[in-house]
């Protein structure tokens, strides 16, 4: 099988496995006051400070959650609650068109159930924000935001954002700006605290830890309004019995793809870089999406004129290659991708999309792989989706 | 695989015919109900992942096919245009014309794949022969008897030869969990089983009269002549009672003049029947008169007939006269085979 589907979930690292069946072989509740309690407590302490420390954060910034949904609901919706209760008139929160649906689908929620207001942040061709729109949207409303939540780099299409710049337009108006960084962390530079970001949403499957594990890092001064109520673990934000192992594993995940992140993102981007370049050529009229040089190193996102990405993603399955059209399914029925058509794409060309993302397992052989299935692929997606023409 | 028993035991049983298969589901609803009630209705997000559960239990993947859009134009709104212009329709047979095995088909082809599989009860063997399920009360064949002989040649039915209940005993052995799940009945695209309101709702209400055809008096009136079938009998709300004190039943509708008409049970009897758009399948069209029996709406009656072809389909002598014979139904004629009566061919009831 050619794994092209880092973007969705990457193999745990061996190192990440060891440490989360060695840790989850000892009894232990971290909240307990006896030894057991004790052990486990030192363990979550010390990965707190292991991920604290390759990510710019202070340990106390570190809230562990049970993975990357969770921690942008906690941020979007908690910070949110938390400004208004602080500031009723802080009713506006801005964001951006290219979010994941965990930060998309938040934001609606608010609007929808808690009377928020919504400024939507657009992007060019390249999926790409400005931090000017943004300026003039505080310049206009700064007064009424809670919060601005913007991603680090975009899970479809690979762009990177001007997350620094950004942050930096809404410090300089008093409003906290949270970041979604699951695709980010290991892939790129991250550091917390030289981007000026009150709130950052890691997790731990998408770089080589456990799923159901990540963490939110937040702002000793930013206040969120807790969504699991409990027993008060998590600085009184999040509740819940801490996962000891999965806190552990998740925190040696974090640590060697921080620290392994440069060279990880020299070989990778050379594979993708190799993978685009041979796609071109087996596909000549392909379009090649997202940034092209603030890219994720693993992502290579195409449009392919005339198929339909659903067609292309089963003929390729169908011959061992495992990829993602990258946008979400309504009822498994694949629906036009909200980032292309915010990057001006048309219906098409966004249902027409495939993407191939590489990881910390990928191969040269994977690439081959692909290129071997790709034209007959393509020939037969463009057959099928000449059916479709109105008869 | 629509997410019931049939569908994943055929499934299976391509597989291990040594097929390599693909399960599909169509989402054919644009807005899919989250959960079936009682036995109405399918396509709902539930049956979408009954199905996908028996597609990894078989070990095949599994797709969602949209098919909503076609479905909507090429079943839903000709049920409805068929209901206004007087006629009624079976949208489970023109699924089986236009998507089953027309849209989903040309697309499997296009992407590679030979044949479309599904869970129909009706036989289709080696000699190209489509005949009645060995399950006569689970028999499909009047559906599938629209489907051209191109169209079954990449047809595959591999439930013909067992009853429902060794298919039900089959999933359950193969630890399907659909196993007991209970039959769809009614039209998928009604959930609650309200033809009449899923009519009003999109024909409007539209009063007439109702006529006596023995007399010619107008004996009530009703909100949209599409609300009724021939032959139908009970909701008719009749003001005066026939002069002889028997039932009437519904006789004709009349779009032009919006017209229902009824009449005693006698005036139904049919015994000549027209139909168009004939299809062929158990072999060529035939030049002289073909003795034959033959099926005049689903789970109807069979009854002994002569078929002849004319100038625009077909026209069938009945053997002893039939009620409750209504336009656009579909007439199938059967030649009665011990290895299974033989589907000769099928048109569409004009009269």
């Amino acid at each position: 099988m050619a794994y092209l589907d880092h973007a969705a979930t990457t193999p745990m690292l061996d190192e990440a496995l060891e440490a989360y069946v060695a840790t989850a072989r000892e009894v232990g509740n971290a909240s307990s006051l006896h030894a057991a309690g004790r052990r486990a407590r030192r363990r979550v302490e010390e990965s707190r400070e292991r991920v604290a420390a390759v990510l710019g954060a202070r340990p106390s910034e570190v809230i562990f959650t049970g993975g990357g949904t969770e921690s942008d609901n906690l941020a979007v919706k908690g910070i949110f609650w938390a400004r208004r209760a602080a500031h009723p008139q802080r009713v506006r929160v801005v964001s951006s068109a290219v979010e994941h649906h965990a930060v998309l689908d938040a934001v609606d929620w608010l609007a929808g159930q808690e009377g928020a207001e919504v400024g939507w942040l657009p992007v060019d061709a390249a999926g790409r924000l400005d931090p000017e729109r943004l300026r003039v949207e505080l310049a206009a409303h700064g007064d009424r935001v809670a919060l601005v939540t913007a991603m680090w780099a975009n899970n479809e299409v690979g762009t990177v954002q001007p997350v620094a710049e950004l942050a930096a337009v809404a410090a300089a108006h008093g409003v906290p700006f949270h970041t979604d960084a699951i695709q980010a962390v290991g892939q790129v530079p991250v550091d917390f605290a030289a981007s000026g970001v009150a709130a950052l949403t890691v997790t731990g499957h998408k770089l080589g830890g456990p799923t159901g594990v990540g963490a939110l890092l937040l702002a000793r001064d930013v206040a969120a309004t807790p969504l699991l109520h409990g027993g008060g673990q998590e600085r009184d934000v999040r509740s819940g019995t801490l996962d000891t192992a999965g806190i552990v594993a998740f925190a040696v995940a974090v640590e060697a793809a921080v620290k392994g992140q440069q060279e990880y993102a020299a070989r990778v981007a050379a594979l993708r870089d190799e993978l685009v370049e041979r796609v071109r050529r087996a596909v000549p009229e392909v379009v090649f999406n997202g940034d092209p040089v603030d890219r994720l190193p693993g992502n290579a996102h195409f449009s392919f004129p005339g198929c339909e990405g659903d067609a292309l993603l089963l003929l390729l399955d169908a011959q061992g290659i495992a990829c993602s059209t990258g946008s979400a399914c309504s009822a498994g029925v694949a629906q036009p991708s909200h980032v292309l058509l915010a990057m001006g794409a048309d219906d098409d060309r966004a249902r027409s999309s495939l993407r191939f993302t590489l990881g910390h397992t990928s191969t040269r052989a994977d690439v081959d792989a692909l290129i071997a299935a790709l034209p007959a692929a393509v020939d037969r997606a463009r057959r099928a989706a000449s059916l479709r023409t109105p008869r | 695989m629509s997410g019931g028993v049939d569908s994943a035991v055929a499934a299976a049983r391509a597989v291990e015919a040594g097929h390599d298969v693909t399960g599909v589901h169509l989402a054919l609803a644009r807005n899919p109900q989250t959960y079936r009630t009682g036995a109405r209705g399918c396509c709902t997000l539930e049956d979408s992942r009954d199905a996908r559960r028996a597609a990894d239990v078989i070990g095949i993947p599994f797709y969602v096919w949209d098919m909503a859009d076609r479905f909507h134009e090429d079943v839903v709104d000709d049920f409805v245009a068929e209901y206004a212009a007087g006629r009624t329709p079976n949208p489970c047979l023109r699924c089986n014309e236009k998507i089953k095995f027309a849209a989903v088909l040309d697309r499997a082809v296009a992407l590679g794949f030979d044949a479309v599989v599904t869970g129909h009860h009706a036989r289709l063997g080696a000699d190209g022969l489509l005949r009645r399920s060995v399950d006569l009360a689970k028999d499909q064949s009047y559906v599938l008897a629209v489907l051209t002989r191109a169209q079954l040649d990449r047809s595959i039915f591999p439930l013909g030869d067992s009853t429902k209940a060794e298919v039900r005993a089959e999933a359950a052995r193969r630890g399907l969990a659909v196993a007991d799940k209970p039959d769809s009945h009614d039209i998928c695209f009604i959930a609650d089983g309200d033809t009449r309101g899923f009519l009003a709702q999109r024909l409007g209400e539209a009063p007439g009269d109702v006529v006596d055809a023995v007399s010619g008096a107008v004996v009530g009136s009703h909100s949209g002549a599409y609300a009724y079938t021939v032959g139908q009998r009970r909701g008719l709300h009749l003001d005066r009672p026939a002069p002889d004190g028997r039932p009437r039943y519904v006789l004709s509708i009349t779009p032009k003049t919006n017209t229902v008409t009824v009449g005693p049970a006698e005036a139904l009897e049919v015994a000549e029947v027209h139909a168009t758009r004939p299809v062929w399948t158990g072999g060529e069209r035939p030049t002289a008169p073909v003795e034959c029996q033959v099926q005049l709406r689903a789970h109807g009656d069979v009854v002994p007939a002569t078929v002849e072809v004319t100038a625009d389909g077909l026209a069938a002598e009945l053997r002893r006269p039939v009620r409750g014979v209504a336009a656009g139904q579909a007439i199938v004629a059967y030649r009665p085979d011990p290895a299974g009566d033989v589907v000769l061919g099928s048109a569409t009831i004009t009269g």
